[in-house]
């Protein structure tokens, strides 16, 4: 269990208090899930309310969670497949209503997806859901044909009995094995005899829709009478309308409202395009008295001075890990570095985009929700309903690298407050340009950390001091903190093998407050602390004259970390002698339960960016239940981390965003991608994250190989403006 | 005013001002969702489109410039086009967002080279931007479709 997931995990209490915030006084008492589901009404058929079975056999699996990319309803349709014998080629998968009492994320206690978790806490309830829905029709066919039910066997959706050579397709017993009482704890299969999961015949579900332009997202929703809005935000964070003059804006053809709403001033138009337009023509003053006026380099000033003791006193420094006395003298030569991150933004191709029709207190929400709890108590606030009662369609999202689940949901939020001042029952689309989705935040935050490490006489760490200054993710969060840690700011460093290894540790965190807001970035917490430790790691190998990977070896020995060791080898083992011409970077990370060690071959010129050519990349994430999902999660989380460590930088200046689109935030291309090889360690544990672990370890694993090249440590990112 | 156009091998008829982008048109006019907004300053390549079988960022072309010109939208390559066959039998989607744009680049690249090489691949789809990284699979996706394409008796594709 990582640190993220822990924090993820919030007690029952603790949403009970988050959710009390909201629904009022007189709800104190309920239990989360009853509070958080009522006024919803969710239909749930014969097999529960994870498989519905056709009346012509098609087996369909309905997700708790959202789909955007990661390939998780390949997974999840999978596990249901393999436990229910059902034909792969006629499984679909459909999103679940909004329902936290039914479709909670078990690692969460709402229902959302993130931290990794999609297939990892589905796991045990779908197989027992596949498992259940076959032994109902099993049972449906015994009764059937009069014959012992231990006799009967499933393949492709087919039912069988061997002896009377009888055999029916579900669709035929559908209605038969629908009145049959579900079992209460149906057997599960061995893993071992798996036939489905675990091969590469799990593929996508959606890829037919994704190439010929059927695909839905929340851009392509179109309804009778819809309206779209486009809102003017402040261009500086925390500005608010003073005042704002929408005489040409209202006379742009196709508008049809201006409506100031408390982030900024929305123009409602008939399509998108006039929206635009009218948002161009309207004049707005902002009143900044109570704006962020600070920018990212004196942001950056204030984190290095704060993390090297001469920061405000009121800043509080808690502790992640603790052992020994550092402040003992130790004798050792003594390491040094720091290190500076920028604000990234997530950019998703789709930018922030949602469909409300709000009737009073009631509302839907048709949307890429990553987040249905948070969405739900977020606009029951808006509206004043009840959680439950905000019923939400949860469509396809362009990508969202946690921009999506957030604690205001902010931008589903503004489409609501726009939405109930139209006429009752107006379908509204709220979409953001890609300007706004640049410049509007939710960043992941500017972070400085500083590490002094004393050697032991082998070189190996002693002593091992750090400091963190990074902003609070969960800050503002209706899921109060368990103690003073933001374990999220931290994770990576938090149980860091190279910690355990060390015998003196004292590392601290310091969340000062800044008006920037910031969220979740694809890996959270290891998007930095992966690069300070696994490229600290290589410098104090150096140092100590020792091979990077062998001395990883020993310290992983010295720490029990046998998977993390058990990757590095396979990585290894796999990416064979360096190419000629090119240099080699090794890194290795846990995050979400899952290890990832890469191995990054890269061509280094002067005059030209690093390129990365081959990264090969070794996953130990528990039992692997889609591999080629997974290996398209190591490649496209490559590519993600490796756009970051390269280009990726959201420079704040006065409050304000400077960059506006993809000319000013240059993000990884064709020409620079890499070749990701993707080997899987066989594991029997259950599943674990895929998405997120293959983010972080490619900048290291850069860096790494510019270090071995002789080139300087990679100690400001993005690394373009250090070569 | 009214505009007509041809797209997807029908004639049509739209009401839009002259500067509006053919993406809003459409999208909005048109209902033809499959291509996408994505930045709006041909960066991004989510509105790749084919006018006159060359590959167009539609966020940046006025309506009113490509009246009268065959206009081919992702709807418009059927499904069974090579370019899709390989996508699908590759799992290339990730998000999905930009792969419409993707395949328009790629049907356009292989029109025009039957057997394209790597730097060939490079040059022709470096203007479509994917966050999800499914670049490999692109590449890999357009060498089969080129192998697809090539088994095809010969004809535009």
């Amino acid at each position: 269990m990582n640190a993220h997931s822990k924090i993820a995990q919030p007690s029952r209490r603790d949403l009970v208090v988050g959710a009390t915030m909201v629904g009022g006084a007189l709800l104190v008492g309920c239990s989360p899930a009853d509070l958080l589901s009522a006024g919803a009404k969710t239909q749930i058929g014969a097999f529960g309310p994870f498989v519905k079975v056709a009346a012509d056999g098609a087996v369909t699996v309905v997700s708790k969670h959202i789909e955007f990319g990661q390939g998780s309803h390949a997974g999840l349709a999978a596990i249901v497949a393999e436990e229910l014998d059902a034909d792969w080629t006629r499984v679909r998968v459909e999103f679940a209503p909004a329902n936290a009492k039914i479709y909670a994320n078990s690692m969460m206690g709402a229902q959302g997806t993130g931290g990794s978790s999609a297939i990892a806490n589905s796991w045990q309830q779908l197989r027992t859901a596949g498992a259940a829905t076959r032994a109902m029709f099993v049972q449906a066919a015994a009764a059937k044909w009069n014959v012992p039910a231990a006799e009967i066997t499933v393949r492709d959706s087919l039912v069988s009995h061997a002896r009377s050579g009888k055999s029916a397709g579900f669709g035929e017993l559908v209605a038969d094995a629908g009145k049959v009482t579900p079992p209460e704890a149906p057997v599960l299969k061995d893993p071992r005899t798996f036939t489905l999961v675990g091969t590469s015949r799990v593929r996508r579900k959606d890829s037919t829709a994704k190439s010929n332009g059927t695909a839905r997202y929340t851009q392509d929703v179109r309804m009778e009478g819809l309206l779209t809005a486009m809102v003017a935000h402040a261009p500086r964070f925390g500005a608010k309308v003073k005042s704002f003059d929408d005489t040409a804006a209202r006379k742009v053809a196709g508008v049809v409202d201006v409506i100031q709403i408390p982030t900024g001033v929305a123009v409602v138009a008939r399509d998108t395009w006039s929206a635009r337009q009218g948002r161009e023509a309207l004049k707005v003053v902002w009143d900044e008295t109570k704006a962020e006026g600070r920018g990212s380099d004196q942001i950056m000033a204030e984190y290095r001075a704060a993390a090297a003791g001469k920061g405000p006193e009121s800043l509080k420094w808690v502790p992640f890990d603790s052992k020994g006395d550092a402040a003992k003298a130790t004798d050792g030569e003594v390491f040094e570095a720091t290190y500076d991150f920028p604000y990234l933004a997530h950019a998703a191709m789709e930018p922030m985009d949602c469909v409300a029709i709000v009737k009073g207190s009631k509302v839907k929400l048709i949307h890429g929700s990553q987040s249905p709890t948070m969405d739900q108590l977020a606009v029951a606030k808006v509206v004043g309903a009840l959680p439950g009662s905000v019923e939400i369609e949860t469509l396809l999202a362009g990508g969202s690298f946690g921009r999506r689940a957030n604690f205001q949901a902010d931008y589903v939020a503004e489409c609501v407050h726009i939405a109930k001042k139209l006429p009752k029952g107006t379908p509204l689309k709220l979409v953001w340009t890609r300007e706004d989705d640049m410049r509007a935040g939710y960043f992941r935050p500017i972070t400085h950390h500083s590490v002094r490490i004393v050697l032991d006489k082998d070189g190996y760490p002693a002593v091992w001091r750090q400091r963190v200054v990074t902003q609070s993710l969960m800050k503002g969060s209706p899921i109060p903190s368990k103690g003073p840690l933001d374990a999220t700011a931290v994770e990576g460093a938090l149980g860091s093998p190279y910690l355990k290894a060390t015998p003196v540790v004292d590392a601290q965190l310091a969340t000062p407050d800044v008006g920037v807001p910031v969220l979740w970035w694809r890996s959270v917490g290891a998007t930095h602390t992966a690069h300070v430790m696994e490229h600290t790691i290589d410098q104090l190998a150096r140092k100590a004259g020792k091979d990077p990977v062998e001395y990883r070896r020993v310290l992983y020995q010295r720490a029990g970390a046998k998977r993390h060791l058990a990757v590095l080898n396979l990585a290894m083992e796999k990416a064979g002698p360096v190419p000629a011409g090119l240099a080699r970077g090794v890194a290795v990370h846990e995050s979400f339960g899952s290890v990832v060690a890469q191995v990054a071959d890269v061509r280094l010129a002067d005059g030209v960016d690093p390129k990365v050519e081959r990264v090969v990349t070794a996953i130990d994430c528990g039992t692997a239940v889609a591999p080629d999902q997974i290996a398209a999660q190591m490649e496209g989380g490559t590519c993600y981390g490796l756009s970051a460590h390269l280009y990726g930088e959201v420079v704040v200046d006065k409050g304000a965003v400077q960059q506006t689109n993809f000319d000013g935030y240059r993000v990884l291309r064709m020409n620079e991608a890499p070749l990701v090889e993707t080997h899987i360690l066989p594991s029997d544990r259950p599943p674990s994250g895929v998405g997120e672990p293959g983010t972080p370890v490619i900048g290291p694993a850069l860096a790494n190989a510019m270090l071995g090249a002789g080139k300087p440590p990679v100690t400001r990112l993005p690394i373009v403006r250090n070569v | 005013m009214a505009i007509a156009l041809e797209v997807n091998g029908k004639a049509v008829s739209v009401k839009a001002a002259d500067d509006t982008p053919l993406l809003w048109v459409l999208r909005d006019e048109l209902g033809l969702t499959g291509t996408k907004y994505g930045c709006g300053i041909a960066q991004c390549g989510a509105c790749t489109i084919h006018i006159d079988g060359q590959p167009v960022r539609a966020c940046q072309t006025p309506v009113s410039a490509a009246a009268g010109m065959k206009i081919t939208t992702v709807e418009g390559l059927g499904g069974h086009h090579p370019v899709q066959q390989a996508w699908v039998k590759a799992d290339v989607p990730q998000c999905g967002y930009c792969q419409s744009g993707q395949i328009m680049s790629a049907a356009a690249l292989l029109a025009e080279k039957r057997n394209p090489s790597d730097a060939d691949i490079d040059a022709a789809m470096s203007g479509n931007i994917c966050r999800c990284g499914t670049y490999q699979r692109i590449r890999a996706a357009i060498k089969d479709a080129a192998g697809i394409a090539a088994a095809l008796p010969a004809k535009g594709v």
